[in-house]
């Protein structure tokens, strides 16, 4: 079927209209383009709010926060990809806070419905709920959203500048613009005569085009293959500048310490510190003390000479009373049942049960370049540089902390030294413009040590599960899973916005009851400690970075009691409920040659459904004299449609290692209110020679574009458990592994 | 008294205590921004320049104390003249948020002078320290053996 579509002229950056039919159409109004929040200099045109063109080239705007997965490579190559840019033609800019780049697809993870096999219908069900984004004004980088909110609107833009262009071209020769064509950024004439964009971007902004039409895919030039990074280059000679890279004039560098049991100060003493070498200036932030100076490290020396009595938690001070409170949550009524299919609570005649309890600790985020950010506050108002994954509620945040009104208030998104969701936060922005607002005129870079960073996180939650199976004639015939735990969602939906909508946390339960595995009797249920007030917050995978392990061990121990082979088993389960998920599978059976492997080894094996990707993954262990080795891990993914293989490969690889850095050695516990790890030396991940040799593969069988900066880090952590028990015949239930087993180093 | 400190073959005047740590030195005074804070412990390898050709933690080296020129990022070549690893850095499309490539560069960097072609268990050795939230560590190990000849 050709995926041409004709998309009507007013809704071009919004989506495809004409194409999702009437669903769309009863929101029509949340639909109509948001004011350009782009403010050209007067030798510079934007045509839309993703097209900027000057005398030297053409610019496109990427308004999703590049924290290492790519994004901006191939939000660009979709614009440039109808504009008919050379890639090497191509700048890209993240541009500015602004409505016109609230994320549309973020809300449609809520539609309802299933999660895999959507129809027509149910993903324009989406699509409409994702509108939502706009009023909500969410300019957010998470969930995996970015290509499947930026795959038709891009292009979109892209067509749509490129059929300006030609009109202008058009209007100077006076002919049909279908006379014209397009080639590396400039309009071709009949006679072969050649515009350049840079010329005609003037006199292209009068003819919006009345309908743009979308380029078969088996035309494209950029999309499908791999792109050389626009970031490479930068990162590769130290020039990529980050938040805690930018040196604004008479730049002035702190550090601060605030609560390391999230509550408020009693007192504290700076005598020391006051006289300390570089010190300018001791902010008493009521909550916290920071330390302006002329040197980050004099800061912090400064931070550290302060002596400061901390209130006590809001939480209980071990890590034990925590997880009594969230294995409390098993006896309220669950807040979710998402998932209830037959008869759970029977079991079938002749069938065999088996259960488990299985527990993961909280975690850190532990992005290599520790939080920071800059601020500058004048007269005029503030201005603020952060890495953030979320700029317009930065910039209200912000504005709020300085007492400005919005409009005061400019916010420099930079790149990002590693989000995982930690960057989805106001903290760190907001600490920057209450240090700088001691400080006017001068702009102050507030720096966070590595223990601040670790110590003030919003953890990814520890969470139990309660799993009950029963299998029959080698196959599955009952699931029913629990899971506890705070709800991650609620926390941060409140923190961006003041409020968390009503209902059951479906991110709290995600990898649990919306996995594609046909088995007759099937439950899942969450259940919230809600009165717990750890912080936690939007990790790598979220939800799906606890439940895929649950439930891709718990499966792996119902094949096992099946007497089936753990891989077959998932296959015919998979196979009667969602083909693609399937193909995953037996992808990886094809490329790691399973059954077969070598003597002295292990196999597991997972497949994990989340953010729209199946993800299947083998992982091989191995005993070695220093302790067990992962020698190799073969992964395949469907996304629907492959936009750039070379940054898939990069994000399954790397959401597999932070998987298997969490599931080896990642813990934070807690003792006297406190976080007891501080730096990498006691929470450490995965390093090169641990690493292992990974094979991927990409489908694009599956109907609709899915995401990939998440999906490969739930499906690491069962495989490797599962690896384990092949090896050796003991089952792992409790994360992280190295309690139990040792690794080499 | 001002320190004098040989960066990239030029050399500076560093009105500085001698305690402070190289990283800070060439961060905050120097705004050669591309060696990177990641731990102040030498734990994750993000400061690693090299002194005299020898991959040092900047973090744990003041200012006092270093013993010679020092090289970092930006010494070692430039977007418009780079070099041979940093070519072979990009055509592996190492980097993803590239916030540790610069220690890992110069890291890289150190192990071929001394080593030009180094087996995977020097690799190993040599690129431990160097810590990678991305989990780029199988391209870094394939544009170092690219830009040592052993591709294939």
């Amino acid at each position: 079927m050709s995926r041409l579509g004709t998309i009507a002229r007013r809704s071009f950056l919004f989506g495809s209209v004409a194409i999702a039919g009437g669903v769309a159409l009863g929101v029509w109004y949340l639909r109509s383009p948001g004011t350009n929040p782009l403010r050209p200099e007067p030798d510079e045109t934007t045509l839309n709010p993703f097209v900027l063109i000057d005398g030297n080239g053409v610019t496109l705007i990427a308004p999703r926060a590049e924290m290492g997965q790519g994004t901006q490579t191939t939000w660009a190559a979709l614009i440039a990809e109808e504009m008919d840019l050379a890639w090497d033609q191509v700048q890209v800019l993240h541009g500015p806070p602004a409505q016109a780049y609230y994320n549309s697809a973020l809300m449609a993870e809520n539609a309802p419905g299933p999660a895999y096999g959507k129809s027509a219908f149910q993903h324009a069900v989406g699509e409409a709920l994702g509108t939502l984004g706009k009023p909500l004004r969410m300019q957010v980088t998470g969930g995996s959203t970015a290509m499947k909110d930026g795959f038709e609107r891009m292009r979109a833009a892209g067509a749509a500048a490129r059929e300006m262009l030609k009109a202008a071209a058009a209007a100077r020769l006076d002919t049909d613009p279908g006379l014209l064509t397009t080639e590396n950024g400039a309009v071709i004439g009949p006679d072969g005569q050649r515009f350049p964009y840079t010329e005609l971007a003037e006199e292209a902004r009068g003819h919006a085009p009345r309908e743009v039409l979308l380029r078969d895919p088996s035309e494209w030039n950029l999309l499908g293959k791999p792109l050389p990074r626009l970031d490479m280059v930068r990162k590769a000679t130290g020039t990529a500048q980050y938040s805690i890279d930018v040196r604004p004039e008479g730049l002035r560098f702190a550090a601060l310490r605030m609560s390391p049991r999230r509550a408020g100060m009693l007192r504290f003493d700076a005598e020391a510190a006051e006289q300390m070498a570089g010190v300018e200036k001791i902010v008493d932030l009521g909550d916290g003390v920071a330390v302006i100076a002329t040197n980050t490290w004099l800061a912090q020396q400064a931070v550290d000479a302060i002596e400061i009595d901390w209130a006590p938690a809001p939480y209980p001070e071990t890590t034990d009373a925590i997880l009594a409170e969230i294995e409390a949550a098993f006896d309220r009524a669950p807040d979710s049942t998402l998932l209830d299919r037959g008869d759970p609570d029977s079991l079938p005649d002749g069938a065999s049960e088996i259960s488990a309890e299985y527990r993961v600790p909280f975690l850190a985020h532990a992005t290599m370049e520790p939080l920071n950010a800059t601020a500058h506050v004048t007269a005029e108002g503030l201005k603020i540089w952060s890495g953030n994954q979320l700029p317009t509620f930065t910039r209200s945040a912000c504005a709020d902390a300085a007492g400005l009104p919005e409009r005061r208030v400019t916010v420099h998104t930079t790149l990002m030294g590693g989000g995982f969701g930690r960057r989805g936060e106001l903290d760190f922005s907001v600490l920057a413009t209450r240090v700088a607002a001691a400080l006017p005129g001068t702009p102050v870079m507030t720096t966070w040590s590595r223990e601040e960073d670790m110590r003030r996180d919003f953890y990814r939650p520890a969470a139990i599960a309660r799993m009950r199976g029963a299998v029959k004639d080698g196959e599955a015939v009952l699931f029913d899973a629990a899971v506890a735990a705070p709800s991650t969602a609620r926390q941060a939906l409140e923190r961006w916005m003041g409020f968390a909508p009503p209902g059951p946390d479906k991110v709290h339960v995600e990898g649990l009851w919306n996995q594609p595995y046909a088995i007759p009797n099937a439950r899942a249920r969450g259940h919230i400690a809600p009165e717990l007030k750890v912080p936690v917050g939007f990790w790598r995978s979220v939800g799906n970075s606890y439940n895929g392990f649950f439930h891709e061990s718990f499966l792996d121990e119902m094949a096992h009691a099946a007497g089936a082979d753990p891989l077959a088993f998932r296959i015919a389960l998979a196979d009667r409920a969602w083909r693609p998920a399937a193909r995953v599978l037996e992808a990886v059976r094809e490329m790691s040659g399973w059954p077969e492997k070598p003597e002295g080894t292990g196999r597991g094996v997972a497949m994990c459904f989340s953010f729209g990707t199946p993800v299947a993954c083998v992982i091989e262990v191995a005993e070695s004299d220093g302790g067990i080795r992962i020698p190799r891990a073969w992964m395949a993914a469907d996304v629907g449609v492959a936009l750039d293989p070379g940054i898939l490969d990069q994000q399954l690889v790397g959401g597999l290692v932070y998987g298997l850095s969490a599931a080896i050695m990642g813990e934070i516990t807690f003792a006297d209110g406190m976080a007891e790890q501080e730096n990498f030396y006691d929470y450490d991940a995965l390093r090169l020679p641990q690493m292992p040799e990974v094979e991927t593969r990409i489908l694009e069988t599956q109907r609709w574009i899915s995401g990939i900066g998440e999906p490969g880090t739930p499906p690491a952590a069962p495989a490797l458990a599962n690896a384990l028990f092949d090896l050796t015949g003991t089952r792992h239930r409790t994360l992280p592994l190295n309690r139990a087993v040792s690794f080499a180093a | 008294m001002p320190t004098t400190l040989t960066v990239n073959g030029t050399a500076h005047e560093i009105d500085l205590p001698a305690e402070v740590p190289l990283l800070w030195v060439l961060r905050d005074a120097l705004h050669l921004t591309g060696t990177k804070f990641g731990c102040g412990v030498a734990a994750c390898g993000a400061c690693t320049v090299q002194i005299d050709g020898e991959a040092v933690r900047s973090c744990q080296v003041a200012l006092g104390d270093v013993w010679g020129d020092v090289t970092t990022i930006e010494g070692l070549g430039t977007p418009a003249a780079l070099s041979k690893l940093q070519q072979a850095w990009i055509d592996h499309q190492v980097a993803q948020c590239g916030y540790c490539q610069s220690g890992q560069i110069m890291q890289a960097a150190a192990l071929l002078a001394e080593t030009p072609q180094p087996d995977d268990a020097a690799i190993d050795a040599a690129m431990a320290g160097n810590l990678c939230r991305c989990g780029t560590y199988p391209r870094i190990r394939a544009a170092i053996r690219a830009a040592a000849g052993m591709e294939g």
